[in-house]
């Protein structure tokens, strides 16, 4: 048994150890280097671009701009609105107009300074308002997005004014308040890199740093206007994503376009400003709720507004509206819900989906304002939260399916480990516990381009030297991926872990998997390595039922060997099998595939594809902070984190999410913050933009909860994005608690906090 | 622009380069030396993925001039594992899970490898300072500073059990 216990990462001692090879690592013989020009302005038209100084720059081999690649791509396929480069307008400062190739990364540099671009500067809008507010369409950020407005949406479900009436009528509460989430990204520890290889033939290999190779490779291919087969992505050893490397970016284009003009191998290496350029992070929202509470504690109503500062371009935009919406459904139990949600286009880097996505900033409005409800109502705020759980196997008002619900005994489990009764409201003042929900999807249960495609397919090959190759398109991006495919087809064939090998995410060797992206991959990418390890181990139960004088369904694999069910004495080996096995019909190969069911795929209305999960995890935290009053300034002493993940499979890559989720979270909450002005990113370093280190980070303890889902393999679900956005409302309701003001815009800043001080002394 | 000779000893080899006067540690040991497992993370001296051993002491290479390390001792990650056997506080990084991604991985084990030769028992908030130029945006830092407590036990652990 390795399920369920604690299994270091297969992939650990590469990392450790620095022969981990990452996209900049790689080397190429007569590698040239690449480097992109961005644009200084936040909205301009290009009146003209003279690239002709710079390529006879010695050491330059090649220059592109749009011309040489016109073709519009996005990932959503409703949001085809990006060119590798800019050609005739800019949008954003960092925007991209042409990259160059040299034989240095100096010389590189130099030429772009040699690029003479002539632009006319048009007004920029920085904010959604103003944006929204352009009647004039020749300066629309695209011409077929009217007032700037990505895309909105009006959903309602049940009748939000009877259960506003309902509460108000039963002697409870109804509150509206509004919330304010800053623009924050991924910073990733390494930057964007890849290199390109032409290969003649009219053939290119891309190694890239990526969450998605295979949406990189689908959109290689439109761009470059070459077949799918002609095109191999293979994505390194990657140095965290959290959502920031999840789609194609144009580096990964002029890599290609430059390593075909030159037929040379071509590298990108952003530096670490670019990276806040790239971007596609959390949007800037306003979130503007209202939610109403009977007496007896039920939520009876929530109506929310969210306008999301998207950027330039729509990247998953769409998708983060919707979620921003969906997911206030499926953690509690809510009868009405009214969402209307505005995704706006403004001169900013693009927004996309961050760790979480397009859940956090309604729900430290949401759980913020629950606390404030359950003081209104005179009911602890963790009980008023156990009030509202669902059951199991729900259907909710907006048709999303909740199979498995562990969510009720997070909330139990954190109130236990803080000692909540005794702390909640009976600590000194400056001293203050609060507590936070949240869940998310467990796979998207709809691709991203709708197809009936299984979500993955996992293969498996073995040969006479008894060791298992499992290829999967799964993308290891530090979460554990690879760890989870060997633990899953080692336990479902009772083989020792040591035995498999990973080959993944080559798109020439490994069978397609949609990516690392809505915490898809250990439930749908599991359950396809679960079938196929199934198949080849009835291979192998075929070959060993004859040695055995048994039926194949008798038998069961345990410990390497295979023997009938309840006699163990009667065993042959794994390997005696395999080789019987192969005698007669030569080396195996098995495959399993993953295709969500039908009815996880939620309704029929407008933008009912988004929030669909295959399954949800659930997350309860209580943070404990001391605030100084006289100063603002406070520390999170500590925070007790309870996940439901369905079945952790590796209690040590789970804990590992976890924390990594929650200190994410803190973050957020706490310091991090992209600064704008004019539309140009005012902190785009690590000095600026303000990372906790391990000094400012508090202790973490985490609590697994297993719910056993029934579809997930092994019964597991998510636990890498679920618990990040209960942290800030837990800290959030922790410094209410602790001086009784409530912070409703991130960061929850010392500045913030004494001026929230101050008004209280005003108003007592 | 004018190239130097610089003899560095890194990992215990000694290396004579001809490299230019302003360029960096890191940049030489990753281009010239082919030594990639130390990382560039911002280049600004902010993040410590950069980080290696001068004469035994964690340095932010992309911060110092190759130049200025001449004659000197390097060690980087490339450099801790002997005879096919990880350090101690590369084993413990893994089996406690204090790597994620592996991007900080080499710089937070230089620097911890590096605390533990000055502090064989530090405490929790001794490791956390120790550890506070290098960042990292996977794990927390929770299982990187068990990681450090376990390294520091394992020597001990290891006497016991022979």
């Amino acid at each position: 048994m390795n399920i369920g216990t604690r299994v270091p990462m297969t992939d650990g001692p590469p990392k450790v150890t620095g022969q981990a090879i990452y996209a900049d690592d790689l080397r190429l013989p007569n590698m040239l280097y690449g480097k992109i020009l961005r644009s200084p302005h936040a909205h301009a038209r290009i009146i003209s671009i003279n690239t002709s100084k710079a390529e006879r720059l010695p050491g330059v081999m090649g220059v592109v701009t749009g011309k040489d690649a016109p073709a519009k791509y996005g990932i959503l396929p409703i949001g085809h609105d990006e060119t590798a480069f800019s050609i005739d307008r800019v949008r954003y400062v960092g925007d991209e107009v042409a990259a160059v190739c040299a034989t240095s990364e100096q010389i590189a540099e130099e030429a772009l300074e040699l690029i003479e671009v002539e632009y006319e500067i048009l007004p920029a809008f920085v904010t959604p308002e103003e944006a929204m507010g352009c009647e004039d369409e020749s300066l629309w950020l695209h011409h077929d997005r009217k007032r700037n407005i990505e895309k909105q949406y009006h959903h309602h479900f049940g009748d939000v004014e009877k259960g506003f009436q309902e509460a108000l009528d039963s002697g409870g509460a109804v509150r509206f308040d509004k919330y304010y989430n800053p623009r924050v990204t991924h910073v990733p520890m390494e930057p964007h890199a890849c290199v390109a290889n032409w290969e003649h033939e009219g053939k290119v290999t891309l190694w890239t740093s990526t969450q998605t190779p295979h949406y990189v490779h689908r959109t290689l291919a439109v761009v470059l206007d070459m077949p799918m087969s002609s095109i191999r992505v293979i994505k390194p050893f990657v140095g965290g994503g959290f959502g920031g490397k999840s789609e194609t970016f144009t580096h990964e284009v002029a890599a290609c376009l430059l390593a075909k003009k030159t037929c040379r191998p071509v590298k990108f290496n952003f530096t670490r400003e670019e990276v806040f350029y790239a971007h596609r992070g959390r949007p800037e929202q306003y979130v503007e709720l209202k939610t109403g509470v009977a007496k007896d504690g039920r939520i009876t109503a929530v109506e929310a507004k969210v306008v999301q500062d998207g950027g330039a371009y729509c990247s998953y935009g769409v998708v983060t509206i919707l979620y921003s919406g969906a997911l206030i459904a499926a953690l509690y139990d809510i009868p009405n819900i009214k969402f209307d949600g505005y995704r706006v286009l403004t001169n900013k880097p693009a927004c996309g989906p961050m760790r979480g996505h397009g859940t956090v900033g309604v729900r430290f409005g949401f759980e913020s304002q629950l606390d404030m409800l359950a003081a209104e109502i005179g009911m602890d705020a963790g009980e008023l939260r156990l009030k509202n759980k669902l059951k199991p196997n729900t259907i909710t008002v907006n048709d999303l399916r909740v199979t498995s619900y562990g969510y009720d005994k997070c909330i139990e489990k954190v109130m236990e480990a803080s000692d909540w009764r005794n702390k909640r409201s009976k600590m000194p003042y400056g001293k203050g516990v609060g507590m936070a929900g949240s869940h998310y999807v467990s796979g998207a249960a709809n691709s991203i381009i709708r197809s009936k495609l299984p979500h993955s397919t996992v293969s498996i090959k073995i040969d006479y030297d008894g060791g298992v190759t499992v290829y999967t398109g799964a993308a290891e991006i530090g979460q554990g991926t690879e760890t989870i495919h060997a633990q899953i087809v080692a336990e479902e064939m009772g083989i020792e872990l040591s035995r498999i090998r990973i080959v993944a995410a080559d798109s020439a060797l490994t069978p397609v998997d949609l990516g690392s992206y809505s915490s898809r991959v250990t439930f749908m990418a599991g359950n396809a390595a679960k079938e196929a390890a199934r198949d080849i181990k009835m291979q192998l139960f075929r070959a060993a039922a004859e040695l055995l004088g048994e039926s194949p369904e008798h038998l069961v694999a345990r410990d390497e060997k295979i023997f009938p069910r309840d006699e163990p004495h009667r065993s042959i080996t794994y390997q005696e099998a395999l080789l019987a096995c192969i005698e007669q019909g030569g080396t195996l190969i098995a495959k399993g595939t993953y295709t969500p069911p039908p009815e996880s795929q939620g309704g029929s209305f407008r933008g009912a594809g988004v929030g669909p999960g295959v399954a949800y995890s659930y997350a309860a935290q209580v943070a404990e902070v001391t605030v100084d009053p006289e100063t603002g300034l406070f520390t999170v002493d500590k925070i007790w984190a309870a996940h439901d993940c369905g079945r952790a499979l590796n209690l040590l890559t789970v804990e590992g999410q976890v924390e990594g989720s929650v200190w994410m979270g803190l973050g957020q909450a706490v310091a991090e913050e992209q600064i704008f002005e004019n539309g140009k990113t005012m902190n785009p370093g690590l000095l600026e933009y303000k990372s906790a280190s391990s000094l400012e980070s508090p202790p973490i303890e985490t609590f697994i909860v297993e719910t056993i889902d029934p579809e997930g393999p092994f019964g597991a679900k998510e636990a890498g994005e679920g618990s990040l956005a209960a942290t800030i409302p837990a800290v959030a309701n922790a410094i209410y608690d602790a001086i009784g003001v409530r912070i409703n815009d991130l960061p929850l800043s010392p500045e913030r906090i004494l001026k929230a001080i101050e008004e209280q002394k005003k108003r007592s | 622009m004018k190239k130097e000779l610089v003899t560095l000893t890194v990992n215990g080899e000694e290396k004579t380069l001809a490299t230019a006067a302003n360029r960096s540690l890191l940049n030489v040991l990753r281009e010239d030396l082919n030594l990639t497992g130390t990382k560039q993370g911002c280049d600004d001296g902010d993040c410590g993925a950069c980080t290696v051993l001068l004469d035994g002491e964690p340095v932010l290479s992309c911060m110092m001039l190759a130049a200025s390390a001449d004659c000197r001792e390097v060690t980087t990650i490339e450099g801790l594992a002997r005879e096919g056997k990880l350090d101690r506080v590369q084993a413990a990084f893994w089996t406690e899970g204090g790597m994620q991604c592996g991007f900080c991985t080499p710089g937070m084990i230089v620097s911890s490898y590096a605390l533990l030769k000055r502090n064989p028992d530090p405490s929790e908030h001794e490791i956390r300072d120790a550890l506070s130029n290098n960042l990292c945006r996977c794990t927390g830092y929770t299982k990187i500073v068990t990681a450090v407590q376990h390294a520091a036990t394992f020597e001990e652990f290891l006497d016991k059990q022979s």
